[in-house]
């Protein structure tokens, strides 16, 4: 219980041929802490985030995630971290629109012989899946038989959220979920997300550049407060 | 449960439906073209091939192999010279010969050519795999004015047994060269052989030359109508000469010789051929086009699996969002490449599946209209080897193709990371 979910020490991180985007000597998240980041639009969250989620490889410091240094580890090894132990959820467009609802909730199961394990031992992929999208409000049967183009955007996050969370990851990443969500939805989302996360014992990464978002959250850090590259 | 990749493949191709379907209509249309062709020129072939077989020897005047075999086998082209009856006579004599069948031609009925030749015909021409001649209906001709239709003749002129016939001097399409004194009845009628006997009216050498009393100088003379039929019967019916000659000898391993013997030898100047030999060299001229053909329509299928690659690269951009989604929920970039590659094999094969379905139906339609038109069987179009074979090549170059795509998905999807911005 003492390793925290995600730690980065002295991380440095540019884009070829760029002045340096990301300099964060110290970072922590700890497990089932859910963790507000604020950060204004090309401050490098994304960037942050793809290197946690280990599609991008920084170029110096340690990243490790659920105890792994994912730093040293091949482009391979960091899919199957990702695949087992993390979440994601975009700004929009989460879904993969040829695929049912159910289908896009467990596609994670698909690529995470851990996840599909652990879904099989509540009942299967299929029942866990519809247990999610019941306690995340889609529990209507029809609506889950549409195809998710026709999905409104917050039914669309909440798909996705339900996704992120299938299988129990330890991780969920969140990147402007509710930016296009007004207001009201917007905080239903964040409080189904958090109360989810917590029933699956997942911590929870929440990326915006709203800072009103921020007393929803257990800790909330300012990205420029870390990150040193930042003017 | 889950879907699998190919899955994945398969329900993103129905995600763009029309794109998808247009691309395996390509792939059908240019697999349907190389099949068809390959099938009839295969077809051909062996239609040519059985043209004639069980004859030994083609023997007539000096010409040119291709084209005595043109005249005495294909009607096709006229005999530049005859052959004298004495000559005739004196290959017929021959010890290594075991039968001669004398065959006449020149003359012809609403464009159906006219063969004067006997009985041994009927016993000795043979097609296919050594097939004989039969009658569907009818006899053989016994009277002098009696003729024997080939299948087509009958068919397409509507002609039953005891119809009268008018032969036409000459090749024209009849009028005022008829032989409309001395008009023939059909005692026969053979079965369809698929070759040009089919096309071919039979009639004894005896009534070619009947036909041709007062015909001498090659139009009709003035006096040719006073010439009673009983006056004809009554003469020596004995042909002058003959346009060529089958021949069937006593032991085949003597063909060479015999065929040199023949060129060489013979008080006349004549020619002999091997039907096999000059069947060959008459194809290796027709071959070349059917090579070419066969070329185009290789190429038609490269075009086809071209436009897998376009489909899928045309797809790529709109479709960045999607490759994301996966590498995010644990797609490795194997997945990725192994969707894209799935999906351009799965168009080509179902493209090729359904190519080869199409010349089948294409067949199935055609067939029986070239045989009622044209008297054109056409054989062995049936589903084969090569249909299994090209299906297979074309899913293998669709997947081979598809590994384009594939990378450069691949690469995108590795450089954009979770971050696609839309």
């Amino acid at each position: 219980m003492t390793s925290p979910t995600v730690r980065l020490t002295d991380l440095r991180f540019a884009w070829p041929g760029q002045a340096p985007l990301l300099a964060i000597d110290r970072f922590e998240l700890a497990q089932k802490e859910r963790l507000f980041l604020r950060g204004p639009s090309g401050s490098g969250k994304s960037t942050l985030l793809g290197l946690i989620a280990g599609v991008l490889e920084s170029s110096q410091g340690e990243i490790r995630v659920m105890d792994q240094d994912i730093g040293q580890m091949s482009g391979s090894g960091r899919d199957q971290v990702r695949a087992d132990h993390l979440g994601v959820i975009f700004q929009m467009f989460n879904l993969v629109p040829y695929l049912s609802v159910v289908q896009n909730v467990i596609l994670p199961c698909r690529f995470s012989k851990r996840r599909l394990q652990k879904v099989q031992e509540n009942g299967g992929a299929e029942t866990e899946a519809k247990r999610l999208l019941e306690r995340l409000g889609l529990d209507d049967e029809a609506l889950q038989a549409r195809n998710v183009t026709e999905l409104s955007v917050g039914q669309q996050q909440r798909v996705a959220a339900a996704r992120a969370l299938i299988g129990g990851p330890s991780l969920v990443i969140a990147d402007e979920p509710t930016s296009a969500l007004d207001s009201d939805a917007r905080d239903r989302f964040i409080e189904l997300l958090s109360e989810e996360a917590n029933q699956t014992g997942a911590a929870l990464l929440f990326v915006s550049h709203d800072s009103s978002l921020a007393p929803l959250f257990d800790r909330a850090v300012d990205l420029a407060e870390i990150n040193g590259a930042a003017e | 449960m889950g879907v699998s990749i190919l899955g994945l493949a398969w329900r993103s191709l129905m995600n763009r439906k029309v794109s998808a379907f247009l691309t395996i209509f390509a792939i059908a249309l240019s697999v349907a073209l190389f099949l068809g062709v390959e099938k009839a020129r295969n077809a051909a072939k062996s239609g040519f091939d059985n043209t004639i077989s069980g004859t030994e020897l083609i023997v007539g005047a000096p010409s040119g192999q291709i084209n005595l075999l043109l005249y005495s086998v294909f009607r096709l082209g006229n005999a530049t010279a005859e052959i004298s009856w004495a000559a005739y006579e004196e290959l017929n004599a021959r010890d290594d010969v075991a039968w001669t069948v004398p065959i006449s031609l020149g003359d012809s009925h609403r464009g159906y050519r006219v063969l004067g030749t006997n009985l041994s015909y009927f016993d000795h021409y043979k097609y296919g795999q050594g097939q004989p001649l039969v009658l569907a209906e009818g006899e053989e001709f016994d009277d002098l004015f009696d003729a024997v239709l080939g299948a087509e003749v009958a068919k397409a002129l509507g002609y039953e047994l005891d119809a009268p016939i008018v032969i036409t001097h000459g090749l024209g399409a009849g009028g005022f060269s008829d032989h409309e004194n001395r008009p023939f009845r059909v005692v026969g009628i053979l079965r369809p052989t698929g070759t040009p006997v089919d096309q071919t009216i039979h009639i004894s050498l005896e009534a070619m030359t009947a036909i041709h009393v007062g015909w001498e100088s090659g139009a009709r003379n003035p006096l040719a109508d006073s010439i009673t039929e009983e006056m004809v019967r009554s003469f020596n019916l004995t042909p002058k000469t003959v346009t060529a000659a089958f021949v069937g000898l006593k032991n085949r391993a003597t063909v060479l010789r015999t065929k040199r013997a023949i060129n060489t030898q013979m008080s006349q100047p004549l020619l002999a051929i091997i039907p096999g030999q000059a069947l060959a060299e008459l194809w290796q001229v027709m071959g070349t086009a059917e090579r070419i053909l066969l070329a185009i329509s290789a190429f038609v299928i490269a075009v086809g699996l071209v436009s897998i690659l376009t489909s899928i690269l045309t797809s790529l951009n709109e479709r960045r969002r999607e490759m994301s989604i996966l590498r995010a929920t644990g797609a490795r970039p194997v997945h990725i490449f192994t969707l894209l590659v799935a999906e351009a094999a799965v168009l080509g094969f179902i493209g090729a599946i359904l190519g080869a379905v199409l010349i089948q139906v294409i067949f199935a339609i055609a067939a029986p209209i070239l045989s009622a038109q044209y008297g054109v069987a056409l054989m062995g179009t049936g589903p084969g080897l090569v249909d299994l074979y090209t299906i297979g090549v074309v899913t293998v170059a669709a997947f081979a193709l598809g590994i384009w795509p594939a990378l450069t998905a691949l690469r995108r999807s590795l450089a954009d990371g979770l971050t696609v911005k839309l």
